[in-house]
């Protein structure tokens, strides 16, 4: 059937509801029986309707999926492969307009499948493997989504050789690749201009594919990830929401207004009343934030946020406001992977709303991800949790992840205040390092110090500790022995996923907490740079890099343990 | 002459006649409860409802830089199709449907207000009046409506 005729069915239904309502709410001040016993019937008939035509518009899968196993097929011939292809959940049904929108991406990834996933015969069987490659298509309904998953049964990603192409072309830092899990690393291929391809063929290789899978998927409020075991294939599944056209909202009041919130992005909703609603929230210089099971969960005012500008006024108000507010509502939501709280004055109720788009001239504004007529005829406008968390600098600027958000977390100390460890290494070495670096503060006697292999190692904690001397690695000039042997030696214990290595340092001189512009970048392996912390000029340890430089395989090793 | 002549739905705003070419108006309607868009520019007054579809209600007062209206004073909605969405257009009082001869059309004075300029597409002399036609399209696009 077509969809401009289905659309235009829906509006109808839709303005039908509308009248309905009208009538329905009419007739309470209505003494007519018939004339009630006539709107009531009404009412069912338009529910009943309303629903007929919703599902008018679901479509199984199936009929995407039913293209497939000839270009497969085809696409397996001219590779010179044998790929058998599976389907399961054919009958999985999705909102028509989904079904449109997933499309390409599902084209795409299994023509992804067949030239790079599954392997050519002879290094199949060579691998022990049957001949004849499976590609295996799913689809299932999970939680009001639908699960979508296409795995081959493959050689699976080159973990090292995404990595090392990352890292070509400029999308990710060594020592952000060092740090990344499989996982993360295996999710680089969604990356813009990364493509592992050998050579450019008609079919792939571009670099261009995966990521606009990934935007596609993401334009619909889907999400996609991929997993991949070496040998054995790789699985990329996607989570697709049921409907464009409807979907389940809370509905808040802030002022005289009424906004819907996405159902999907909340996570639970806090009230704070009497003693609470004064002491529950707290102010991090101006910051506001809630202690939520004693995680901190940071605050965004709907009210000020929408305020366009009178942000100032709003903020002595609104601590006012708190004084004397019996109650504070919290509506906890998800942006990504961070969680933030939203203060609204109101939390109303849940509805089903049908979403509008809204017109050209306000789709610049990522606040808004539609609007939606409410029960009693006024329009309401939809939040986009992820927007308006952009707006609020909840999360980052960069929608992207992997690459950017790591880079944000180890690099942007320009604006934000971080808290630095001040070390003295050599004679006149100033150095910081982030405290989130540091797991502890550790004293040893100079004899405690042992030598195994080439590496000075000391017992710590049941464990045999290796020691890296920061000057040393740095070539900072040797300190003297006798300082040594005189006291203690001070070490900064860095723990990653159940390893440790001890930093030696010759003094710890203090903590502080400063925002740290980096002034001279990069001039030396495992330094960031320089920077100006307590009006003296410091140099800011790369506590990964200096690590690699001198156990080269501590990150290394700790990988091939995940893998086994 | 019936090819020279061109129909035009009229409307007024602080007593001056304007109008839009009467194809490009879909309907008028009285004043209807607006939704307030936040961060939106000050021209977009809000959202209605026009049976179950949402229209963006523009300020022509605030487009065209008069003051805005009294407290009480409830606007009309002249509903136009521009730029290829429907929106509405929120103006004092709406006039008649009149018939005007191309014969009597002229530019715009270099005088007129730049807002207005920008927007008038040619000023038609009428025996009592001046009538201001507008430009349907520049109405909802246009710098004073670039969004932060």
């Amino acid at each position: 059937m077509d969809v401009g005729l289905l659309d235009k069915l829906m509006n109808l239904v839709g303005e039908l509801v509308l009248a309905r309502n009208q009538i329905v709410q009419y007739m309470q001040k209505v003494d007519d029986h018939s004339l009630v016993v006539a709107s009531q019937r009404l009412n069912l008939i338009t529910t009943e309707l309303q629903e007929g035509v919703m599902k008018t518009r679901m479509q199984p899968i199936g009929n995407i999926w039913s293209k497939f196993p000839r270009t497969v097929r085809d696409l397996a011939m001219s590779c010179g492969k044998q790929v058998r292809i599976e389907m399961d959940g054919k009958e999985t049904e999705l909102d028509k307009t989904i079904v449109e929108a997933i499309k390409d991406p599902l084209t795409h990834l299994v023509r992804n499948a067949v030239d790079h996933g599954i392997e050519l015969p002879e290094k199949r069987a060579a691998a022990g493997k049957s001949v004849e490659g499976l590609l295996h298509l799913r689809a299932y309904h999970e939680g009001g989504q639908v699960n979508i998953e296409i795995s081959d049964d493959g050689a699976g990603l080159d973990i090292e050789k995404i990595r090392k192409k990352a890292q070509q072309r400029g999308l990710l830092r060594p020592e952000q690749a060092s740090v990344l899990t499989e996982r993360e690393a295996a999710n680089l291929i969604f990356l813009p201009g990364l493509s592992t391809a050998e050579k450019v063929s008609s079919v792939s290789g571009r670099g261009v594919g995966m990521d606009v899978v990934k935007t596609n998927i993401e334009k619909i409020g889907g999400t996609v990830d991929v997993q991949s075991k070496p040998g054995q294939g790789t699985t990329v599944r996607m989570k697709i929401p049921l409907t464009l056209a409807i979907i389940p909202a809370l509905i808040v009041t802030s002022g005289e207004d009424r906004y819907a919130i996405p159902q999907v992005s909340l996570l639970e909703l806090v009230r704070l009343e009497g003693e609470h609603a004064r002491k529950g929230i707290e102010m991090l210089s101006g910051a506001p934030v809630h202690r939520l099971r004693g995680e901190l969960l940071p605050l965004v005012y709907l009210k000020r946020e929408l305020n366009n500008g009178a942000g100032d006024a709003f903020e002595l108000k609104s601590a006012a406001e708190h004084r004397e507010t019996a109650s504070v509502n919290i509506v906890v939501l998800q942006a990504e992977d961070r969680q933030f709280g939203l203060v609204v004055d109101e939390i109303n109720d849940t509805e089903e709303i049908v979403v509008k788009p809204l017109s050209k001239q306000m789709k610049s504004i990522d606040t808004f991800a539609g609007a939606t007529i409410m029960g009693d005829g006024c329009v309401a406008l939809i939040l986009d949790v992820m927007g308006l968390a952009q707006r609020a600098n909840v999360v980052g600027e960069n929608r992207e992840r992997a690459g950017s958000a790591r880079e944000a977390a180890t690099t942007s100390k320009g604006n934000e205040k971080c808290a630095m460890l001040l070390l003295q290494c050599g004679d006149e070495g100033r150095m910081a390092m982030e405290l989130s670096l540091v797991a502890r503060l550790e004293e040893f006697k100079a004899d405690s110090i042992e030598t195994a292999g080439e590496q000075q190692v000391v017992q710590y904690r049941g464990e045999i500790m290796p020691l890296v001397r920061v000057s040393e690695v740095l070539r900072l000039g040797r300190h003297s022995e006798a300082q040594d042997r005189s006291g203690m030696t001070q070490v900064v214990v860095y723990s990653k996923d159940g390893r440790r290595v001890g930093l030696v340092v010759d003094r710890i001189l203090d903590i502080v907490e400063e925002s740290v512009a980096l002034q001279q970048p990069g001039k030396r392996e495992g330094l960031f740079g320089s920077a100006v912390i307590q009006q003296r000029v410091t140099d800011l340890l790369d506590v990964h890099s200096l690590i690699r430089t001198a156990i080269p395989d501590f990150f290394e090793s700790q990988l091939a343990r995940e893998e086994r | 002459m019936a090819v020279s002549a061109q129909q035009f739905c009229t409307f007024c705003i602080d007593r001056q006649y304007f109008a839009v070419p009467v194809q490009s108006v879909q309907e008028v309607i009285r004043y209807q409860e607006m939704t307030r868009v936040p961060l939106v520019p000050a021209v977009i007054r809000g959202l209605i409802n026009l049976r179950g579809q949402i229209v963006v209600a523009y300020d022509l007062r605030r487009r065209l830089g008069y003051p805005d209206w009294a407290e009480a004073q409830k606007p009309m909605n002249v509903v136009v199709r521009a730029d290829g969405e429907t929106v509405s257009l929120l103006v004092d009082e709406i006039g008649d449907v009149i018939e005007v001869d191309e014969s009597c059309a002229e530019q715009p004075p270099e005088t007129l207000r730049a807002e207005m300029r920008e927007l008038v597409q040619g000023v038609y002399k009428q025996k009592d009046q001046l009538l201001l036609v507008l430009d349907t399209e520049r109405t909802v696009t246009g710098a004073a409506l670039e969004c932060k």
